[in-house]
C-alpha cells in the first residue's frame, strides 16, 4: 500500500517535473503556439478569409499588397495572376500543408513502428529483413520516386498524402527499432514472458507504451519532412494540382511574376518554413523533455 | 576486414539488385508501354506490332532479366521522347548532377564540422547558440524557396551572381549553396555531439593527464574519434543531394540528370526515368559502402563486428 502510494506520487513528481521543463523550454512554447494559430486558422478557414480562394477576377490581376503605395484592404495581400486573393489562398493553404504533413506521419508511423517493432523485439531473420528493407529504401530517391509515381497514379491530395506516407517510414522504423532492443532486454519484459503474457499483449502492453516517446519526436520530424516534400512535389508541377491553394504550388505559379511581384513567392515560403520551423521546435522540445540533454 | 568488406558488398548488391526490381516495376506498373511507345494517333495494329518487335508480348520475369542484362552491359534502353539511348543521355547529364553534388555536400562538410567543433567547445556560447539556431532555421527552409529568395537577392537586386546557366564558376554558388544548405544542420549537430561525447571521455583525461598540447588532444584524439558517424551521415547526404538535386536543376535550369528525371517524368518517358532512379540509388548504395568501408578501417569496432 504504502509502496503503491509513493510510486504513484514519484510518478506524479515526474509528471510535475517533466511539465515544469515544457513550460520553461521557449522552443517548445513558441512552436505549440505558431501551430496552434496555424491549425486554428486552418480550421477556421472559412471565416478568416475575406474572399473564395478559388475566384478568380481577371480585371484584378497582380494587385499590390497593403504595404504598397496602391495596396487596398479588400486585398490585404493583393491577388496573384489569375486575380485570386491572396490571403484568403494563403489561409487556406495551410489545410493542405497540414493535412499532408499529419496524414504522411500517421501512415508513415504505422508502417515505420510496426516494422521497428517487429525487427527489434524479435531480432535474428526479422531483424535482418528489416534492415535489409530499411537500406533499400533509403537507396531509393524520394523526390524522384515520389514524383514518378505521383505522376502516373494522378496528382491530387489523396495520392500525394499515400505516396509519401509509403516512402518516409524509413526514421519510424530505424528509430523504434533502437528504442525496442532497449526494452526487451529489460526485466519487466523477462517478467511478462515468464508469466506466459502473449506476444501481442507484451508488444502491446510493454513495448509500445514505452518507445511513445520517441515515436513523437520521429513523427514530428516525419510532419515537418512531408510538409516540405509536398510543397517540392507541387513546386515541380507534380504534387497538388492546380487551381488548389497548395503553398509548394503558388510559389511555382508565382515563379513568372517574380521579379515584379516578389510577394506572390515569398509568403507562401514564409508559411511553409514558419509551419516546419514550429513543429521542428515542438519536436526538438518534447526530445529534451524526453530525454534532458547534460549538457545543456 | 575481409569478412566484414565480403558481407558489405553482398549487402549492396542484394539492395541494388532489389531496386532494379522496383524500378522495372515502376515502369510496368505504369500501363502500356507498346501504346506509349506508338503514340496517340496509331492503330490498334501498329501497337500490336511494336508489343512484338520489343518483345513486349512475354512474360515479366524475362523481360526484367532481359533488361538487367541489358543494364549491366550498360544498355538503358531508347527514350521514348527523344528515340536515343538512354545511357549517353545519361552519360552527357550526369557531370553537372555529380558537380553540383560533391560542390553541396563540400560546402555542407567544410562549414558544418568547424561549427560542429566550435559550439562543441563552447557549449552554451553564443557561438553555440547562433550555430544551433542557424541550424533549426536551416532545417526548416524549403530549398526551391531558398532558392528562389536567393535568385532575387544575389540575381536581381545586387546583380553579383548569374542567375541561370552552367559555364563559369559563379554559375556554381547559389546551386551550392541552396543544395549544401540542407545537411549542413544534420552535420554540425551530430559533429557537435560527438565531440561533446568524446571530450568527456577518460581516454581524452588520459590525453591531456600524460601532457599533451591542447590541439593534439583536440584533433588527434577528439574530433578523429567524433567524426566516425560524421562519415556515414555525410555519405547518407551526399547520396540524399543526388536525389534531391531535381529541385535545384529545375529552379536554376540546369541541365542534369535531375532535370532530365522531371521532363521524363512529365512526358512520361519511363525508360529514361526508371534509369535515372537506377543510377541514383546505385550511387547511393555505392558511397555508403565506401563509407562504411573507411569507418571499418578508422574503427577496429565495427569490422569486428562489435556492438556499438
Amino acid at each position: 500500500m504504502s509502496a503503491q502510494t509513493a510510486a504513484a506520487s514519484a510518478a506524479k513528481l515526474r509528471e510535475h517535473d517533466r511539465l515544469r521543463r515544457a513550460l520553461r523550454h521557449g522552443g517548445l512554447l513558441a512552436g505549440t503556439a505558431i501551430l496552434a494559430v496555424m491549425i486554428l486558422g486552418a480550421v477556421l478557414a472559412p471565416l478568416l478569409a475575406p474572399h473564395d480562394p478559388y475566384d478568380q477576377d481577371l480585371g484584378n490581376r497582380l494587385v499590390n499588397p497593403i504595404w504598397h503605395a496602391d495596396g487596398t484592404w479588400v486585398h490585404p495581400l493583393g491577388t496573384d495572376g489569375l486575380g485570386r486573393d491572396y490571403l484568403s489562398r494563403l489561409i487556406y493553404g495551410s489545410r493542405i500543408s497540414l493535412l499532408i504533413g499529419f496524414g504522411c506521419a500517421l501512415i508513415s508511423g504505422v508502417i515505420g513502428s510496426a516494422l521497428g517493432v517487429a525487427a527489434g523485439y524479435f531480432g535474428g531473420r526479422v531483424d535482418m529483413a528489416v534492415m535489409f528493407l530499411i537500406t533499400t529504401r533509403l537507396s531509393m530517391p524520394v523526390v524522384l520516386v515520389a514524383l514518378a509515381a505521383v505522376a502516373l497514379v494522378g496528382g491530387s491530395l489523396g495520392v500525394v498524402v499515400w505516396v509519401l506516407g509509403l516512402l518516409i517510414w524509413d526514421r519510424f522504423a530505424v528509430v523504434i527499432r533502437a528504442a525496442t532492443q532497449q526494452i526487451r532486454g529489460l526485466e519487466y519484459v523477462t517478467a511478462a514472458q515468464a508469466a506466459g503474457s502473449s506476444t501481442w499483449r507484451i508488444l502491446a502492453r510493454d513495448v509500445l507504451p514505452n518507445v511513445l516517446d520517441q515515436l513523437l519526436v520521429v513523427a514530428t520530424l516525419e510532419v515537418a519532412h512531408a510538409v516540405l516534400l509536398e510543397a517540392a512535389l507541387s513546386f515541380l508541377g507534380l504534387g497538388v494540382q492546380p487551381p488548389a491553394p497548395s503553398w509548394g504550388l503558388m510559389v511555382s505559379e508565382a515563379k513568372e511574376h517574380m521579379f515584379f511581384s516578389p510577394w506572390l513567392i515569398t509568403l507562401p515560403g514564409v508559411g511553409l518554413f514558419a509551419l516546419v520551423l514550429a513543429i521542428n521546435l515542438l519536436g526538438d522540445g518534447l526530445r529534451d523533455i524526453a530525454a534532458p540533454r547534460r549538457d545543456r | 576486414m575481409l569478412t566484414y568488406t565480403l558481407k558489405r558488398l553482398v549487402l549492396a548488391a542484394l539492395v541494388t539488385l532489389t531496386v532494379s526490381v522496383i524500378s522495372f516495376g515502376l515502369l510496368r506498373l505504369s500501363g502500356d508501354v507498346a501504346a506509349a511507345l506508338a503514340g496517340a494517333d496509331a492503330t490498334s495494329a501498329d501497337v500490336e506490332y511494336l508489343r512484338r518487335h520489343y518483345g513486349l508480348d512475354r512474360p515479366l520475369p524475362i523481360q526484367y532479366l532481359d533488361w538487367l542484362g541489358q543494364a549491366l552491359r550498360g544498355d538503358l534502353g531508347q527514350s521514348l521522347y527523344f528515340k536515343q539511348p538512354v545511357a549517353g543521355m545519361i552519360r552527357e547529364r550526369l557531370p553537372v548532377t555529380l558537380t553540383i553534388g560533391a560542390c553541396g555536400i563540400a560546402f555542407a562538410v567544410l562549414l558544418g564540422i568547424p561549427l560542429g567543433v566550435i559550439a562543441a567547445l563552447r557549449p552554451n556560447s553564443w557561438v553555440d547558440r547562433a550555430a544551433l539556431t542557424l541550424a533549426v532555421c536551416g532545417q526548416a527552409l524549403p530549398s526551391f524557396w531558398f532558392a528562389l529568395l536567393m535568385i532575387l537577392l544575389f540575381g536581381v537586386v545586387l546583380r553579383w551572381l548569374p542567375i541561370s546557366g552552367f559555364e563559369r564558376w559563379q554559375h556554381l554558388v547559389m546551386p551550392t549553396v541552396a543544395l549544401g544548405y540542407n545537411a549542413l544542420p544534420a552535420i554540425m549537430r551530430l559533429t557537435r555531439a560527438g565531440m561533446v561525447e568524446v571530450l568527456r571521455s577518460d581516454y581524452i583525461r588520459t590525453a591531456y593527464a600524460k601532457g599533451l598540447a591542447r590541439p593534439a588532444v583536440l584533433f588527434k584524439h577528439g574530433l578523429r574519434n567524433a567524426l566516425i558517424p560524421v562519415v556515414s551521415l555525410t555519405a547518407v547526404q551526399l547520396g540524399f543531394m543526388l536525389g534531391g538535386s531535381i529541385v535545384i536543376e529545375s529552379v536554376f535550369a540546369l541541365h542534369g540528370i535531375g532535370h532530365l528525371a522531371w521532363q521524363s517524368i512529365s512526358r512520361r518517358d519511363l525508360p529514361v526515368v526508371q534509369a535515372i532512379v537506377l543510377i541514383i540509388s546505385c550511387f547511393y548504395v555505392l558511397i555508403t559502402l565506401l563509407a562504411d568501408l573507411v569507418n571499418a578501417s578508422l574503427d577496429p569496432r565495427i569490422r569486428m563486428g562489435g556492438a556499438r
